[in-house]
């Protein structure tokens, strides 16, 4: 079959993401992760479509997409009957924050609770591209999307982006991960880690979208990785609800993140928007202070 | 073919569409300066950067959408940008 | 050998005995001695199967998908506003073409909120692709679940089951029953083969999206399946006739019609008063019959037609109402008769547990036969 003429490429190539895709690269690296001995479940959204119109799936291993809201349930049913019949694939949701943080988070929470043996990925692109960039409860604040655009009486979405990986720890997740697509190697080892420990584990992983959050396709990866650099994303990892370790960093200011794309350009033009930079700074001091990422003191900030 | 019941599919038809189509630039590989660390073959999207016999690395250009991650992520700038030719 | 139970308890009994292997369902009035017997079944290791108490009745049919794709034989159970929560899954178990077999104990949906029963719940969801049978009596509900799961697996048809049976008036009601053994329940009802299933050995993908070029295709291949339906319903009816007795080889079922100028058509418990209110009216010399519909979906309009030939006038019972747009069995029975030259009145009635007695069939005649219908019957005008 194709994909192995592909080398070992499972998530093939062909699918029809925008060029410099986020998410699409972090399916590629999940698949990596599993192998093949794996059955996904996901969400309606982005991924799905540019991933599956019939017949072109780039999905080489076994799929399956029901509704938008409903993977973690439907992975709950999956999880049963292959453990009825006493089959050894592992159970793996991918679906979108808006997927997880918003609409699906009664199924996310009925899954946790039961303990089903499954790892459940949230590719964080920060909002609902596949219907045209509008707000999720991942959006961050200040972030400028189709719902919560910024005008002359608002500076984009107000409200702090959910403490997804916090709600799920508190499930009693024995593994709960945050991971960016910026550190390839780190997020398919913390996949690894997810579908080896018994029990309903949670990944989130940063996937930059060029096209929601306007910048260059080049930029995914560095967009990424300036995230995490400013403190706005942090990796982490919590193990029965504490978290053990996170990526230290030395910071930058939020603004060098801001300033690079066209969902935060209201902060800048027609005129500087210093009050909302400040508060985005203080959710990235906060960010840093929680989880003690600060290699030392940045000069600048306080 | 006949429709498969319930829209389900085999792996491997993805490979039809040729999304190099999309290309505006491409990229081009220097065989010469590349230390083979394997970073832009790990961060393609698209999974079309292949290591050749020699070890180096050259793009599936009937698959590349030249995003310019690989040229972005290559730490000895091996990886340029040129204006695709129609 | 009849045994006297409740009719959820006899529906639990056979579905065990059809060996699902994953159970999801979530309690809701009058569905829930069904899942409650289930759940005690598992806890007694009576039954082999995974029992997932889901949070939801979205969830429960959302894992029923799952553990159905990934190729085990499935139940759920419901009713009523469960029914209607599930209902974006119900379209997509239904065009995923998964055999899942879910029992409806018929209730009204709100509002105003009423647990009493009609069939508004299932008759709701009659264009998702759902296959539904509705039961006469514990016996037929019983019954209808094993010819349920025959139809739903034929590799030729692929379709999930609605086996719809009156809330309280048969899922509360104590009725003697004839309990298949496990021996002869295995005789009857081969072990679950799937179709295709999710499976790291041989990897599919389930759930594409269908451009315009193949949403046609699907919708239309789907639809088909619904209509042969109608033969592998035939046959399992008539194989469970040859092992037990009962006949089911039919979509529809006549009752006193060789002569008959008037014509009832129902579905469901009501068919029961029906037949004592028509057995009194053929002794005062009235020439009335019943049709009783078992199969709503594939809707069998010619085996109607057929049924009715040279009936002159026909009143349809509809236990639910397509508001702004009449009864929704009596719409479709209008539609299979168009040209046959009867009169077909539509009757709303026997909403929200609405009590119908025999004279009140007899009134409905009454109407139809004096060209009165297309209305609610029994309306309480004082209270307006
Ligand atoms: C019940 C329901 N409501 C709304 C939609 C429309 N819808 C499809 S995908 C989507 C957004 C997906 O957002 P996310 O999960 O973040 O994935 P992304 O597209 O960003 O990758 C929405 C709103 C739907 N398919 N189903
Ligand atoms: S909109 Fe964003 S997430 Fe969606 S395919 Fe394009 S880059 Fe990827
Ligand atoms: S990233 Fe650059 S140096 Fe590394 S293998 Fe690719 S071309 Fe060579
Ligand atoms: S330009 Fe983009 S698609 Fe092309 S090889 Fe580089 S990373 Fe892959
Ligand atoms: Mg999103």
């Amino acid at each position: 079959m194709a994909e192995v003429e592909q080398g070992c490429e499972l998530f093939s190539a062909g699918h029809r993401a925008c060029g410099g895709c986020g998410p699409a690269l972090a399916a590629r690296l999940l698949l990596k992760a599993t192998g093949k001995n794996v059955i996904i479940a996901a969400s309606t959204g982005c991924m799905e479509v540019f991933s599956t119109p019939y017949p072109e799936t780039a999905w080489g291993v076994p799929w399956i997409h029901s509704l938008f809201e409903n993977v973690a349930a439907v992975a709950s049913g999956i999880e049963a009957s292959l453990k009825r019949q006493g089959r050894s694939e592992k159970v793996v949701c991918i679906a979108g924050d808006g997927a997880t943080f918003d609409i699906g988070v009664l199924c996310i929470s009925g899954a946790f609770e039961r303990g089903h043996d499954i790892t459940y990925i949230c590719y964080d692109n920060e909002a609902y591209m596949n219907t045209g960039i509008q707000r999720s409860g991942a959006t961050p604040y200040g972030a400028s999307t189709t719902t919560s655009p910024a005008g002359k009486c608002s500076s984009g979405n107000l409200l702090p982006k959910k403490d997804m990986p916090g709600i799920l720890a508190a499930h009693g997740a024995p593994y709960v991960a945050t991971a960016s697509i910026a550190y390839p190697n780190d997020f398919v080892q913390k996949v690894e880690r997810a579908i080896n420990t018994p029990g309903p584990c949670y990944i989130q992983v940063h996937t930059p979208c060029c096209t929601g959050w306007g910048f260059e396709s080049g930029e995914t990866l560095a967009m990424a990785k300036l995230a995490i650099d400013t403190g706005l994303w942090v990796n982490y990892e919590m193990v029965d609800g504490k978290v053990v370790k996170a990526k230290k960093v030395r910071r930058k200011p939020v603004e060098e993140y801001l300033a690079k794309q066209k969902r935060f350009r209201h902060l800048f033009k027609p005129a500087r928007r210093d009050d909302v930079i400040a508060n985005i700074q203080a959710v990235a001091d906060a960010n840093a202070e929680r989880f003690g990422i600060d290699i030392k003191a940045k000069e600048s900030s306080e | 073919m006949a429709l498969r019941v319930g829209c389900a599919a085999p792996p491997g038809r993805a490979l039809d569409n040729k999304t190099g189509a999309w290309r505006v630039f491409k990229p081009v590989f220097d065989p010469e300066t590349c230390s083979r660390c394997g970073m832009c073959a790990m961060v393609c999207p698209e999974g079309c950067v292949h290591e050749t016999e020699e070890g180096t690395f050259e793009p599936d250009l009937d698959y590349c959408k030249g995003c310019g991650i690989c040229e972005e992520v290559c730490p000895k700038k091996s990886i340029r940008m040129e204006k695709e030719e129609k | 050998m009849l045994e006297f139970m409740e009719g959820s308890h006899a529906v639990a009994e056979i579905v065990k005995r059809c060996r699902p292997q994953v159970i999801a369902a979530y309690p809701i009035t009058p569905q829930t001695h069904i899942v409650e017997d289930l759940a005690q079944m598992v806890a007694n290791c009576e039954l082999d199967a995974e029992y997932i108490t889901v949070e939801s009745e979205f969830s429960a049919l959302s894992a029923c998908l799952g553990a159905s794709a990934a190729g085990s034989r499935v139940y759920s159970a419901t009713t009523s506003q469960g029914l209607a929560l599930m209902f974006e899954v119900c379209f997509n178990v239904a065009g995923m073409r998964q055999p899942i077999v879910m029992t409806i104990a018929n209730r009204s949906l709100g509002a105003p909120l009423s647990i009493w029963n009609d069939q508004q719940d299932s008759i709701s969801l009659r264009d998702s692709g759902w296959l539904q049978f509705y039961a006469e009596d514990n016996q037929e509900a019983v019954d209808l679940h094993m010819i349920a799961y025959k139809v739903c697996e034929d590799h030729d048809i692929l379709l999930p089951a609605f086996v719809c049976f009156d809330g309280f008036i048969l899922s509360h009601t104590y009725e003697p029953v004839a309990l298949p053994s496990q021996e002869e329940v295995d005789a009857y009802l081969p072990a679950f083969t799937p179709y295709q299933r999710l499976d790291a050995e041989k990897p599919l993908s389930f759930g594409m999206y269908a451009t315009p070029e193949y949403y046609t295709e699907f919708r239309y291949e789907t639809d088909q399946a619904l209509y042969r339906a109608k033969e592998s319903f035939i046959k399992a009816g008539r194989e469970f006739g040859e092992q037990f007795g009962r006949d089911y080889s039919t979509l529809v079922e006549g009752y006193r019609l060789e002569d008959a100028d008037t014509a009832l058509v129902a579905m469901g418990s009501i068919c029961g008063t029906v037949k004592d209110a028509i057995d009194e009216m053929r002794d005062a010399g009235k020439k009335v019959g019943l049709l009783k519909i078992r199969t709503y979906r594939p809707f069998p309009a010619p085996e109607i037609a057929d049924a009715l030939k040279g009936v002159s006038t026909v009143a349809v019972l509809d236990k639910n109402i397509s508001l702004g747009g009449g009864g929704a069995v009596g719409t479709e029975v209008k539609a299979a008769l168009y040209g046959s030259g009867a009169a077909v009145y539509d009757y709303i009635i026997a909403l929200g547990g609405r009590d119908v007695r025999k004279r009140d069939i007899a009134a409905v005649v009454d109407l139809a036969e004096k060209g009165k219908g297309d209305m609610f019957y029994g309306l309480r005008t004082e209270v307006l």
